[in-house]
């Protein structure tokens, strides 16, 4: 029985294969076999958003998604936002915002505020906190990390 | 986590003959966020993983005037509610698809998974059974229906025999005056499992004034979702109002077996029971006038 | 001194991590990885109180790609030594019990043995190929009742120690204090109204989203290196000498980014299992993290609590006597923050009689660990609602009443001490002023809530370096963990101090090769403490390049000035660049301080509700945080210590416990069923940062990170009354609670 799998996908615009075993999610192929460390786990099961990344654009927990279901499909990390050097206008505002205390959560937050910015480019406070609620922050009390998307609404 | 192969489906028939091969030891993979912690937890074991979303069946969402919508059972949450039609005729369904767990999860979990999971306190069941919704069961060669409400059997236990797996779940077309709603009671304001949920639905006449037939449902009240046919019937011929829906909410109540639990207590569950049922009428009604 | 004399403090620059932070580039502590490293992983127990019969590893030692098993034996044995962890004290022999279990299970998931393997997955599944034969004790998860005659006993040792006097028998108290003054009895009787109520409070979680990691090498030559994150290098390095008996000076510490600790992360837990498993495995590194539900289990949390509460007032709204008792869940083993809930308890007001009885109790649970403000949230929710019933009964406002009985300095606190220039009354007078307490708040079942809250904050020893590079830059080396933004605050306070621009400041954390002795980031300290040794640094660097200016210009120091950045001498001047341009010897500084000057914090919240009182259900309408901050020095990050603070308090407040079943199993391991707020369930938080510099530190700062959880569970307690006429004496104060005591009071929907 073959043990592990050749998964060709594209990440962050980057045509990419890797070897996997069936077992692994996406978050550890990410960070254990890709050296992509930006996707943090936080609780393994969907309940915390710190692993959130996109997949063919969609928002997903990518400890809920195998490796090998990445065949095919176009993966963007916290490592694909920033482009030639200059960072997204989230990652500008959550740092002009005090977003962040500890840090843990802002990837997560950062591709979950992508998601709903690409999807609604002007949401309202209650629409940012609708869709940032899979995404737990234990250090900001989410004040900062709204009014920054928010604010990265407006600028852009 | 465990270790297992996996496998990608073609079509039905190859996902149906696999899971037969394997006897009780291969697992149907959809949106994968059950399938997958259970699996990590060690709550349930398997030899094989099947994934299921590259079968065109599966993956289907279409709404005909006539047929109704039908639903791959892999069909994400996201897809549903993004579709401008289904959230027009199905807002109880609407309702249900919006609310399991965040937007990450919507992004992958399909109501196919919710209904096979057979959590009792799973969100999308009691909408489907108020919208009178069938599951369209697949074997290698022959296809079976059964009604939502009869599909669970237990705390994740289904209807699903060897070899079986959900394909598609159809609900008719709703006719004018048709309305419907799915409320669930969690402690926080998202990300929680359902306290209670109470789906419902009415049809009301011509004039919208009175009703000609009620469906009600409940979550988390009873090892599996409770259809409760007798609070429903109770509504035929009433007129929407506070007392019709609080004679139909003490059926409900009285119906509800609730446990006390870590996520809440039976006389709270109870309790809920008549103040969601309530609520879950008044907008259905309210929606059936539109 | 205003705040327009500063040019750096005030302002609000971006952090000199950020960038990292955004772009996912920060090394965390799970992100470390070493060559040839293995995975780890603890297998714990599923009894709340169990005897350990026997262990057999000989499976999971004979599965493929397994490396290394350690149980309990492998640790060497440990006195009773007592150390002090920041907040909290531990005997180093309960720890050592804790790491691994010695030869009794004493909570459900309390840790057993380790594996070493190729990978996690082969970890985990050898793990669970150890056979561990238990005998099942009676288990006891409550406080009072571990108090009781008949209650198992946990630690069959332990005496207590009973006001300062050993006892002689088997007990679950490990300590009895007393706070005690004046005459409660005079007190009582000359009260016009008194007030008596008992709370329970549950446990909780300090709920950072990164779970615990670590990795360790134990070298060839015995010298043991780990990564890992936490709040403090050198209490890692100071744990790990004492558990595992060798010399602080083996051990080195480096320090990752941490994902949040809020005191939970100053105890070790894995560091010296992985020590252990890498001297067995050839001394390969080995990585250790913990899965949610780990953290849950084994870690943190902060004490349940009992807490009965007697106040009494005169007619005009003056407190005349004050009596508690206050009995504190420890976990496993003693060390629960009661001692600094006494002192929060009546922290806010000045008293002449008064009684504090506390109880550091054993049960069943995780052994507790220091949550921001330690005990004090517990505290507050008891006394703060006892202080609202009492304004009620008088028909006094809120603050006004509290204005009334404010601590000011002079005064002596209920635990002893006399208070330093302290800004209470400007507080609660913000807090009076504020638009939030006196806008209107219409419409049926709301209410608004008002609590004030103490804390001690803390001061400790920091040690800083700092060099001058060429270019005019400054490079500060500093040890301590930087949760919330504290190395701009740091980088602050030296660009302040040296009069150069923030961007020319390069701060840097180091571990305990690369700096002098650090306390760990906790009690409120690193802007106040480590704030005050980079003072120093500057002031010693300032020093330094007024002597180096002397020599250039040939002139004696005492005639070189220096100001905003410019060394001047009669007419000749150059900046703090140029001459850094021109140094021939470098310039290095280094300074180590135990400041004393720490003040009390205190903070007055404002809190209204809707509470729907068909399902029990509180939405939080508007939040108010009000606060004395000495001086802030980065404001916005400040204003995100009491927004962040306010949000743990909620989520304590109304969702947040540990549920177990009847076995003592803990059931609700996970982020799913452990109810922390998410973003939907809180409003905008407000903040008025009160600004009454504190005298014992050169910018006035003032610890500010852990009195904004104080007050949030009895600001909530007092709005739902106001909205529902029903006071709620149990936290969490979930929808289940709140209904079934507005339906025992009849409460009209």
């Amino acid at each position: 029985m073959k043990s592990r799998v050749i998964v060709s996908t594209t990440i962050n615009g980057e045509p990419t294969e890797f070897l996997c075993e069936p077992r692994q999610s996406l978050l550890e192929v990410l960070r254990d076999v890709l050296g992509l460390t930006g996707a943090k786990e936080g609780c393994n099961n969907g309940n915390c958003g710190a692993c959130n990344v996109l997949m063919d654009g969609v928002l997903v927990n990518s400890c809920l998604v195998l490796g090998v279901e990445a065949e095919s499909h176009r993966i963007e990390t916290v490592e694909g936002l920033a482009v030639n050097g200059k960072l997204h206008p989230l990652q500008q505002k959550f740092l002009e915002h005090a977003a962040l205390q500890c840090g843990i959560c802002t990837p997560g937050f950062l591709l979950s505020a992508k998601a709903l910015l690409d999807h609604n480019p002007d949401p309202s406070e209650a629409e940012v906190r609708h869709w940032l609620a899979g995404n737990l922050c234990r250090c900001t009390g989410y004040d900062k990390i709204v009014r920054a998307v928010l604010d990265a609404a407006d600028s852009a | 986590m465990q270790q297992f192969r996996y496998i990608r489906a073609h079509n039905v028939e190859h996902a149906a003959t696999l899971l037969l091969q394997h006897d009780g030891r291969a697992r149907i993979l959809a949106g994968g966020t059950d399938l997958i912690v259970a699996l990590r937890e060690r709550r349930l074991e398997t030899e094989l993983v099947i994934d299921i979303k590259g079968i065109p069946e599966v993956s289907e969402l279409s709404f005909d005037p006539v047929e109704g919508l039908r639903i791959g059972s892999s069909v994400p949450c996201h897809r549903i509610y993004n579709d401008a039609t289904i959230v027009a005729k199905y807002p109880g369904l609407i309702d249900a698809a919006s609310l399991i767990g965040g937007i990450q999860i919507q992004g992958r979990a399909s109501l196919g998974g919710n209904l096979c999971n057979a959590s009792p306190a799973a969100d999308s069941i009691p909408a489907l059974i108020v919208h009178g919704a069938i599951c369209d069961i697949a074997l290698p060669q022959t296809r079976r229906r059964v009604p939502v409400e009869a599909f669970c059997t237990a705390p994740g236990k289904t209807v699903l025999e060897r070899g079986e797996f959900l394909a598609s779940l159809h609900l008719p077309p709703p006719p004018p005056g048709f309305g419907a709603a799915y409320l669930r009671f969690i402690p926080r304001n998202e990300m929680d499992i359902a306290v209670v949920g109470v789906g419902a639905s009415v049809q009301l006449d011509e004039s919208r004034q009175r009703i000609t037939a009620a469906r009600i449902a409940l979550g988390a009240v009873a090892p599996t979702p409770l259809f409760v046919q007798e609070a429903g019937d109770a509504l035929i011929g009433a007129e929407p109002g506070d007392e019709a829906f609080a004679r139909a909410a003490a059926i409900a109540q009285a119906a509800a077996r609730p446990i006390s639990d870590m996520r809440g207590t039976a006389e709270h569950r109870r309790h809920l029971v008549g103040v969601l049922t309530r609520r879950a009428l008044a907008i259905a009604v309210e929606r059936a006038r539109k | 001194m205003t705040s327009s004399q500063y040019k750096v403090i005030g302002s609000r620059p971006l952090r000199p991590d950020g960038v990292d932070k955004v772009t996912g580039r920060a090394v965390y502590g799970a992100d470390v990885k070493l060559p040839g490293m293995l995975h780890g992983k603890i297998l714990r127990s599923p009894h709340a109180h169990a005897r350990i019969v026997s262990i057999d590893v000989s499976a999971a030692q004979a599965l493929p790609g397994v490396r290394a098993v350690v149980t309990a034996r492998e640790l060497p044995s440990v006195g009773d030594t007592v150390t002090d962890l920041g907040e909290s004290v531990v005997n180093l022999r309960y720890m050592s019990n804790n790491i691994l279990a010695h030869d009794k299970v004493l909570y459900h998931g309390h840790a057993i043995a380790a594996v070493a393997a190729d990978n996690p997955h082969i970890a985990e599944e050898a793990a669970r190929l150890i056979k561990v034969t238990y005998e099942v004790l009676p288990h006891v998860l409550d406080g009072r009742a571990a108090m009781a005659a008949n209650a198992p006993i946990l630690l069959p040792d332990l005496r207590t120690n009973e006001l300062g006097k050993q006892g002689s028998s088997q007990t679950n108290v490990a300590e009895h204090i007393r706070h005690q003054r004046g005459d409660l009895a005079a007190g009582f009787a000359a009260a016009d109204v008194i007030v008596e109520r008992e709370f329970h409070t549950a446990t909780v979680h300090q709920g950072y989203v990164e779970p615990h990691a670590a990795v360790a090498l134990w070298n060839e030559d015995d010298q043991i290196l780990v990564w890992c994150s936490t709040q403090g290098s050198f209490g890692v390095q100071e744990q790990m000498a004492e558990l595992l008996q060798v010399p602080p000076s083996r051990v080195v510490v480096t320090p990752t980014e941490i994902g949040g600790g809020f005191g939970g992360k100053n105890s070790v837990y894995l560091e010296p299992v992985a020590a252990l498993l890498s001297r067995k495995a050839g001394h390969r590194p080995v990585k250790m993290t913990m899965t949610r539900a780990e953290v849950l289990f084994g870690t943190g949390p902060t004490s349940g609590s009992y807490i009965r509460v007697k106040m009494g007032a005169t007619r005009d709204g003056t407190l005349t006597a004050a009596e508690a008792e206050m009995i504190y869940e420890a976990g496993a083993f003693p060390g629960s923050p009661v001692g600094a809930g006494c002192g929060v308890l009546f922290g806010p007001y000045k008293l002449e009689n008064v009684q504090v009885d506390g109880y550091d109790v054993v049960v069943n649970r995780p052994k507790s660990a220091a949550y921001r403000a330690p005990g004090g949230t517990n505290a507050a929710f008891a006394a703060e609602a006892v202080v609202d019933e009492l304004t009620e009964k008088l028909g006094i406002d809120p603050i006004a009443f509290r204005l009334h009985n404010a601590v000011r300095e002079g005064d002596r606190r209920a635990d002893g001490p006399e208070l330093p220039r302290i800004g209470f009354i400007e507080t609660l007078e913000a807090a009076r002023d504020h638009a939030h307490y006196s806008a209107p708040l219409p419409g049926k079942q709301r209410g608004r809530g008002v609590a004030a809250g103490f804390w001690f904050n803390w001061g400790g020893k920091s040690s800083a370096s700092a060099s001058v590079n060429a270019d005019g830059t400054v490079n500060l080396v500093e040890g301590s963990t930087d949760i919330g933004g504290s190395r701009a605050s740091l980088a602050m306070q030296l660009a302040e101090t040296l009069g150069i621009p923030y961007a020319d400041i390069r701060p840097q954390v180091v571990g305990t090769a690369g700096v002098g002795y650090n306390e760990g980031t906790y009690g409120s300290r690193t802007t106040f403490s480590t704030g005050w040794a980079v003072y120093e640094l500057g002031k010693k660097i300032l020093d330094e390049m007024r002597q180096r200016a002397a020599t250039h210009w040939d002139v004696p120091v005492d005639g070189v000035t220096v100001q905003d950045g410019t060394f001047a001498h009669n007419g000749d001047s150059m900046s703090f660049r140029e001459l850094a341009g021109q140094l021939e010897v470098p310039v290095s500084v280094s300074a180590s301080v135990f400041p004393s000057g720490f003040g009390p914090s205190f903070a007055v919240h404002i809190v209204d509700v809707e509470v729907d009182v068909e399902t029990g259900k509180v939405e939080i309408l508007r939040y108010t945080a009000v606060q004395d901050v000495g001086k802030a020095i980065h404001p916005a990050y400040v204003e995100g210590q009491l927004q962040g603070g306010a949000a743990q308090g909620v989520g304590w407040a109304l969702n947040e416990e540990y549920v177990y079943d009847d076995k003592g199993r803990l059931v609700n391991a996970s982020l799913l069923d452990y109810r922390m707020p998410t973003a939907l369930d809180l409003p905008m938080i407000d903040t008025v940062l009160v600004e009454v510099a504190n005298p014992g530190h050169p910018y006035g700062v003032r610890g500010v990170g852990e009195v904004p959880i104080v007050p949030p569970a009895a600001a909530l307690a007092n709005a739902i009354y106001q909205a529902t006429g029903v006071r709620m004496t149990e936290l969490p104060m979930s929808p289940a609670r709140v209904s079934a005591a507005l339906l025992a009071a009849a409460v009209p929907a």
